[in-house]
């Protein structure tokens, strides 16, 4: 370990959040590689009477597990040839080439083979990677997960945070357990919610395959993405699955009507000591030839769980997005991570977040936690609830569409408190532990799962354990809401159980909008081909996602309204060049007590002129107001002013508050002292100006003007700097003379 | 029964619900709230029919997507058998739980059920599984 730094600077950011995380020199030996490295196999494919020999420099009789089922599912014989036969410089170049389309990579990638697609991802540098993403995401449009858990498993917020999730745009919402008994219950409150919120959310409760299966089965959950593969065989074998149980379980959820996603991401063969001496890349483009293979219609990948341990290498969140890119050239839909924590850097999160963000993926997360993280049982949230205005301020910042909608608080309560109430409802119909009344107004209106009340959670298990062994089931939830008044939230319920029959959301990248239309890459597939193609954020969905609540209406900034009274200064007369050695001249701006009537640091014009003023009494100098009509520059207000002051002096007053000293002989763009950083004025700093200004009439010293220190100022108030200078410049009267004015 | 272009069939809940029954033989548009509190409908033909999943297969095979093709030709298969019939398969499969004379059994089970896609399955696992050592020894 390093000594104690012995520089402050070095002191301070060795305390910084990001460094409380571990970076770490490659070693390719243990796997701790990201891509491109010594040890990963160079690209082969040889075939001989319609049977793979050698895969990826592996002759047949050396083929472990993966490889067999590769070779006997995951390529294309009749492609492979041709694929195989282009340069991996080649291919990467017809990644980044706009003029080939989709449908020909992807046509490409089916008679590739693992070594072959990380070799060539490999050559590409992050923005041809994005482009090529964009280019290769299966669905049309973006789109985004949401994560529904808490801490004490309470069905009333978890109904109301999927009722949230679904108002806010989130095409599925997954939950999980803390303790598995409960998983019926909070499939049951994610299915009631999320329908609250709007019609054709899909849902899933990451548990057992076995419980899962169950679940499914009652209608309670319509996909699923628990399916977790590795690119080792003793990983595999460590996750207690061979690929033909995989794929045969892939089978099995879908002949019972669920959407199936496989689990795979770079990092979890190294994490489990099982890396082969190959980089996480190269063994994750296995997992996704084998995802493929099985007839996965998507996965989940991004590193996931082990994002911190890819992030701790060499170009690790380069790796990270060249396994995204994998997945959708292989035609699978990516649900893109950016779930688990990345860091603990906000800058080095959301830096990563940018691979998949700006090119946009059919799920931007596998999960955002849309309750606080502290709620989220899957360990976190890389972006939780607290993050919803930062997340669509990027949005609205790139103009890109990441799948999270802007709501209003009335409109958010409103869904919460209706989802409560249905899941009270559906508790009370099926005869389960009653949800309080104090449970939903605080599912309602809480920040946490903290500030809910305790349930008898030995109560509620009993209750979940029912709904398994009466095979209660969401015809049943269904019916209980209907008796209830539930109606609408019944019929959307059933609608999820008529899209089971019709299965139309099991092809790849489907998901259900408010409607019940199914889009998928079937009926809805990427078809971007360059600048004006694709899917573009633009036109209604372009001002909804730019609307936040809170954006303000430039109209309404620095609006004097009626209870501001009449102008504070009153006319006395054009002004002339007064003849006394000591005299000041205040010379204030167009809009100064009139259109406008406080500085942009809320002091009032009133109080700004008596601080100056009485600052240059203090001195024992006269002063002199005077509007200056003709401009709003505080340069040329106070030059102005100082052609008319006896002592050549004068102190200029821009509206929004900026200030300047200037003296008769001076350039208008130079001055004795500048107070540009209105923001950084108080009372007592207008005072000083005063007291100065008189000094330098009467030959007496300077003193330093007290400013507040706030560098986060201009950040903070250029906006409204632009707007009050609007109103002052809209205040102009072209060739007016200046006019001595006195306080009304 | 189907276009000869099964994409233009999808979304077949949309285009073409006609051809959409629950395993009961209820027409998709009359699986509704309606029909539930009546009792016309019972909660459990809520799930797709075989013929469902395999016109979902053709969609997929139509638009170039062989292996998840063939994910629903196997789902369609397993569509009617019995949930525990379903996870004693999965369970088979993985490593060393059956024996090679049990996976055999299995996948003439299968087979005799009307399962050939996903017998041959099996039977292929038997074979990879058996040189890699993944079965349970016999006895």
């Amino acid at each position: 370990m390093s000594e104690e730094p012995r520089s402050e600077r070095f002191r301070v950011r060795a305390q910084a959040p990001l460094r409380r995380e571990t970076l770490i020199r490659p070693d390719p030996s243990l796997g701790l590689v990201a891509m491109n490295g010594p040890g990963d196999p160079a690209p082969s494919l040889v075939i001989e009477h319609g049977v793979v020999t050698e895969l990826d420099g592996k002759p047949r009789e050396r083929f472990d597990t993966l490889d067999r089922f590769i070779a006997a599912h995951g390529i294309d014989l009749e492609i492979a040839p041709e694929a195989m036969a282009l340069s991996e410089e080649a291919l990467a170049r017809l990644l980044v080439d706009v003029d080939v389309p989709r449908a020909e990579l992807v046509r490409l990638a089916r008679g590739l083979t693992p070594a072959k697609l990380a070799t060539v991802v490999g050559l590409l540098d992050p923005v041809e990677m994005m482009f090529a993403l964009k280019r290769l995401r299966a669905r049309r449009a973006p789109g985004n997960q949401a994560h529904v858990t808490n801490l004490k498993e309470n069905p009333a917020l978890l109904a109301a945070d999927a009722a949230e999730a679904a108002l806010r745009g989130f095409a599925e919402c997954e939950t999980t357990v803390g303790v598995s008994r409960y998983a019926p219950l909070n499939a049951m409150a994610l299915l009631v919610g999320s329908q609250t919120g709007r019609s054709g959310v899909m849902t899933q409760c990451a548990v057992e395959e076995r419980l899962n299966l169950r679940l499914a089965i009652q209608g309670l959950v319509t996909y699923a993405e628990t399916l977790s593969v590795y690119g080792t065989d003793k990983a595999f074998e460590d996750g207690d699955d061979t690929p033909w149980s995989k794929a045969f379980l892939a089978s099995a959820y879908a002949s019972r009507g669920v959407k199936v996603r496989f689990t795979s991401g770079t990092g979890s063969e190294a994490l489990m000591g099982h890396s082969e001496g190959c980089s996480m890349l190269a063994l994750e483009a296995r997992c996704l030839s084998l995802v493929r293979a099985c007839g996965s219609q998507g996965v989940q990948n991004g590193a996931i769980s082990c994002v911190a341990l890819t992030m701790s290498l060499p170009g690790g969140t380069r790796a990270i997005l060249a396994e995204n890119l994998i997945a959708a050239w292989l035609d699978l839909e990516v649900a893109s991570g950016n779930d688990a924590i990345a860091s603990h850097s906000p800058t080095r999160r959301t830096a990563k977040l940018m691979g998949q963000f700006l090119p946009g993926t059919d799920f931007v997360t596998s999960g955002y936690s849309v309750m606080p993280r502290h709620d989220n049982t899957f360990g976190g949230g890389n972006y939780d609830a607290d993050d919803l205005d930062e997340w669509m301020t990027l949005q609205r910042d790139w103009q890109v569409d990441a799948g999270i909608e802007p709501a209003g608080e009335e409109a958010v309560l409103a869904v919460r408190e209706r989802a409560a109430r249905a899941i009270q409802a559906v508790f009370d119909e099926l005869g389960f532990p009653p949800v309080s009344d104090e449970e939903v107004e605080a599912a309602t209106l809480c920040h946490s799962s903290h500030d809910v009340p305790d349930r008898d959670r030995a109560e509620d298990v009993l209750a979940a354990d029912r709904v398994l062994a009466e095979n209660i089931t969401a015809a049943d939830v269904a019916l209980a809401l209907d008796r209830r008044g539930f109606g609408e939230v019944a019929e959307r319920v059933v609608g999820m159980q008529r899209q089971r029959v019709s299965s139309d959301y099991l092809q790849t990248s489907a998901v259900i909008d408010a409607a019940g239309a199914v889009h998928s890459a079937v009926n809805d597939p990427n078809d971007y081909r360059g600048p004006g193609t694709g899917y573009r954020l633009e036109g209604d969905r372009w001002a909804l996602l730019q609307a936040l609540p809170h954006e303000l209406d430039p109209a309404g900034v620095g609006v004097v309204d009626a209870t501001d009274g009449p102008g504070l200064l009153r006319d006395l007369g054009t002004s002339a060049r007064g003849g006394a050695g000591d005299e000041v001249v205040v010379a204030v701006g167009p809009a100064f007590g009139g259109a406008l009537r406080e500085t942009i640091g809320g002091i009032p014009h009133e109080e700004v002129l008596r601080q100056v003023c009485a600052g240059i009494e203090e001195e024992g100098v006269r002063y002199r107001v005077v509007r200056i009509g003709r401009t709003s520059d505080v340069a040329f207000i106070a030059h102005d002013g100082a052609q008319l002051a006896g002592s050549g002096v004068a102190i200029g007053l821009q509206s929004k508050g900026t200030a300047v000293i200037h003296r008769a002989d001076l350039q208008p763009l130079d001055n004795l002292e500048l107070f540009g950083m209105a923001p950084l004025l108080r009372p007592d700093s207008y005072r000083q100006i005063g007291r100065n200004a008189a000094r330098y009439a009467n030959g007496g010293r300077a003193s330093p003007v007290p400013l507040v220190l706030d560098n986060f100022a201009r950040a903070k108030l250029i906006v409204r700097t632009a707007l009050l200078h609007r109103r002052e410049t809209e205040a102009i009267e072209p060739g007016a003379p200046a006019v001595d004015v006195t306080l009304a | 029964m189907s276009t000869p272009d099964p994409l233009l069939d999808y979304p077949l809940g949309e285009r073409r619900p006609e051809l959409v029954t629950t395993p009961a033989g209820t027409p998709l548009a009359e699986v509704t709230l309606d029909g539930l509190r009546s009792g016309r409908i019972s909660p459990g033909e809520l799930r797709a029919t075989p013929q469902t999943l395999l016109h979902q297969a053709a969609v997929a095979r139509a638009a170039g997507r062989e292996q998840l093709a063939e994910n629903f030709e196997r789902a369609a298969e397993l569509a009617s058998l019995p949930d525990d019939e379903v996870l004693a398969v999965y369970t088979a499969l993985r490593p060393r739980r059956a024996t090679p004379v049990e996976l055999e059994v299995i996948a003439q089970h299968l087979a005799d059920v009307g399962a050939p896609r996903c017998s041959m399955f099996v039977r292929e696992a038997a074979v990879v599984m058996a040189e890699r050592g993944q079965l349970r020894p016999a006895g």
